[in-house]
């Protein structure tokens, strides 16, 4: 056992320069008022391409993905790989659908997906559910940010044993996070995701050059995995596919890009763009992150290779996968390489949690504050409350990973992308047609929740819990006489689909009133420099709201 | 009688509707459906630079999806 007294002191460091830099970044593209939710949680909605690419970039490949994904790989294989095809089917979908989410909200000011829900369907009812759902969902993932941090901070030993010396490194980082968050709103994740991406490429350019020459190169290392495999129990493991988990892979790969751009904070990433042309570029330069991606992920079958073995969970007898990757670097590199390795996805934890927490503020302020409490905030109230919500939400985040058991970690986001895609039909369908009746959302909201929640609660784990195991839904419970399984979210919104459809028939046919549709056709092509925008802008409510 | 009537909003007067319709977006279904068909790619052989097919097939959709992105982009852009 070395002492890691380098790599603190590189982590710490670093950790404590993109600090400074987001206490400072409230001076940065200086606003001329920032207290206004445009400005806090949208940076002013004037990011140009170069700052949007690292802001989304930073902000979808997270902390939990530099950890969590090889992790999977690490224990299960290839199916630990659906990360790959899902960030590949991701932009495409973007690049038709959320740019006209950005252009309606250009026009009508809307600042969270729910604003928009809101105006098109007019129906404050349906909006709040988009709303709690995107902030109950948001939770879990910020919690997962704190479980990247965790995971690093553990391999250098500064954890302790106690309840206290266990958690004190996070809740620290996290106050910090949370104070310059509040200062500096959009703008602090935005200036220090430059920095998180450098470093990040950086690290894994040298780790995925470097490594496989040390460990007898690539072939070698798959083999490696392959003999694991081979030895091990567990009937779906492999660096394979088998007959078994092909279906569960795709659904999830599927399910997860349509969950992952319904998420409260890829679209205030999106929203925070200047224009369509930069979203529409951005979306052929994103993927340079899925190649790193993927060549992460394999970062879990050179853990495997190098024989690396998980430190202990926080209960006895289990062991925490998310710590390979981490230790990894740890034997594998100089200290101060590993230190640097290690900031990398420490600061990788913030840029995300940080975005997320806005965006979770957000939707509080604008579909719940507004819409319930008081009516009549000006701006500068909007942007007050946010701030103070963000805290709380981190606060929230923070309980999360103290009081839950972290090594599931993956399966809480699975359930999250679950919850977050039954907005889907409300969101993404009404950018395109308002045939679906409110109702009949709203019905569907809840058949599609509810089924999702029921199937997840029916999913064992290997690890011995019961229920929430995972999202794969073995289909022998439907009665089909198979091993397969299915990802839950795919199956609870396609239900979902079904009963709007089915309750908008009905609501037609009994002549149910529907409620106004606030926007135009036009709307959804606005562009930069939108004639009918600044009139939009200065009332929004004049404009923006159907009520 | 100075006054006109309210305009009619410049999108429903203007003569060519804006729309952002084009069959160029079909390309966009490539990679949507590629990474979906796991009999393409699920197996070892052959293997390139060590990687079994399975990985280093899924990786050459990245580079699928940048160009039919690209191309969208570059035919749909307004002129």
């Amino acid at each position: 056992m070395r002492d890691h007294i380098t790599e603190i002191v590189i982590f710490t460091a670093l950790f404590l320069l993109v600090s400074g830099m987001g206490f400072v970044a409230a001076r940065w593209r200086a606003p001329q008022d920032m207290l206004h939710l445009d400005e806090w949680g949208l940076g002013g909605r004037s990011f140009g391409a170069w700052i949007t690419w690292f802001l989304i970039g930073g902000d979808l490949y997270t902390a939990y993905t530099f950890v969590a994904v090889p992790a999977l790989i690490f224990g299960a294989g290839a199916a630990g790989f659906f990360a790959v095809p899902y960030t590949v089917i991701i932009y495409p979908m973007v690049f038709l659908v959320l740019i006209r989410l950005w252009s309606v909200s250009h026009r009508h000011g809307f600042v969270t997906p729910a604003d928009f829900v809101r105006t098109r369907f007019g129906s404050p009812t349906l909006a709040l559910l988009v709303a709690i759902t995107g902030i109950v969902a948001t939770m879990p993932y910020i919690a997962l940010q704190l479980v990247g941090i965790e995971a690093v901070l553990k391999a250098m030993g500064v954890t302790g044993e106690g309840w206290l010396a266990r958690h004190a490194p996070i809740i620290v980082a996290f106050a910090i996070l949370a104070a310059y968050t509040y200062q500096s709103g959009l703008r602090a994740p935005a200036l220090i995701a430059f920095v998180k991406d450098t470093l990040i490429y950086v690290v894994i350019l040298v780790a995925v050059l470097y490594l496989p020459y040390k460990l007898g190169g690539w072939g070698h290392i798959f083999d490696a995995a392959d003999a694991k495999f081979a030895a091990s129990q567990a009937p779906n493991d492999g660096i394979l596919l088998n007959a078994n988990n092909q279906l569960q892979y795709v659904t999830l790969a599927l399910g997860s890009a349509l969950a992952l751009f319904l998420y409260p904070h890829s679209v205030t990433g999106v929203l925070a763009s200047r224009n369509r042309t930069v979203i529409k570029r951005n979306m052929s330069a994103l993927p340079a992150y899925s190649l790193l991606l993927g060549l992460i992920a394999l970062l879990g079958y050179m853990a495997i290779a190098s024989g690396v073995q998980p430190l202990p969970g926080s209960r006895p007898g289990t062991v925490d996968n998310n710590t390979v990757v981490p230790l990894l670097f740890d034997q594998q590199f100089p200290a101060w390489f590993a230190g640097v390795a290690f900031a990398a996805i420490g600061i990788g934890a913030l840029v995300p949690a940080a975005i997320m927490s806005i965006a979770a503020a957000n939707l509080f302020t604008r579909n719940i504050y507004k819409e319930y409490l008081r009516k009549d905030a000006t701006p500068a109230q909007e942007a007050h409350v946010s701030k103070i919500t963000s805290l709380v939400v981190k606060v929230g985040a923070v309980a999360f990973i103290i009081f839950l058991d972290p090594q599931f970690s993956i399966d809480l986001q699975l359930i999250g992308g679950v919850i977050i895609l039954q907005t889907g039909p409300a969101v993404a369908l009404g950018l395109y047609t308002r045939w679906l009746h409110r109702g009949g959302l709203i019905a569907g909201w809840v058949a599609g929740m509810g089924l999702g929640m029921w199937m997840l609660y029916q999913i064992p784990n290997a690890a011995g819990r019961k229920h929430f195991g995972g999202s794969a839904f073995p289909l022998s419970e439907f009665g089909f006489d198979t091993k397969r399984t299915i990802y839950v979210g795919l199956v609870a919104v396609f239900v979902n689909l079904l009963v709007a459809v089915v309750t908008t028939l009905i609501l037609r046919a009994a002549k149910t009133p529907d409620g106004v549709d606030g926007t135009v056709a036009d709307d959804y092509f606005a562009d930069e420099g939108d004639p009918r925008l600044e009139k939009a802008r200065v009332t929004p409510e004049a404009v923006g709201s159907s009520t | 009688m100075a006054e006109p009537a309210e305009p009619a909003p410049a999108a429903e007067a203007g003569p060519a509707r804006r729309t952002d319709h084009s069959p160029w977006n079909w390309l966009l279904l490539i990679p949507i459906v590629l990474p979906l068909v796991t009999p393409l790619y699920n197996r070892d052989a052959p293997r390139l630079w060590g990687f079994p097919a399975f990985y280093w097939i899924q990786l050459s959709f990245i580079v699928v999806g940048v160009v039919t992105t690209t191309v969208v982009y570059q035919m749909t852009k307004r002129r």
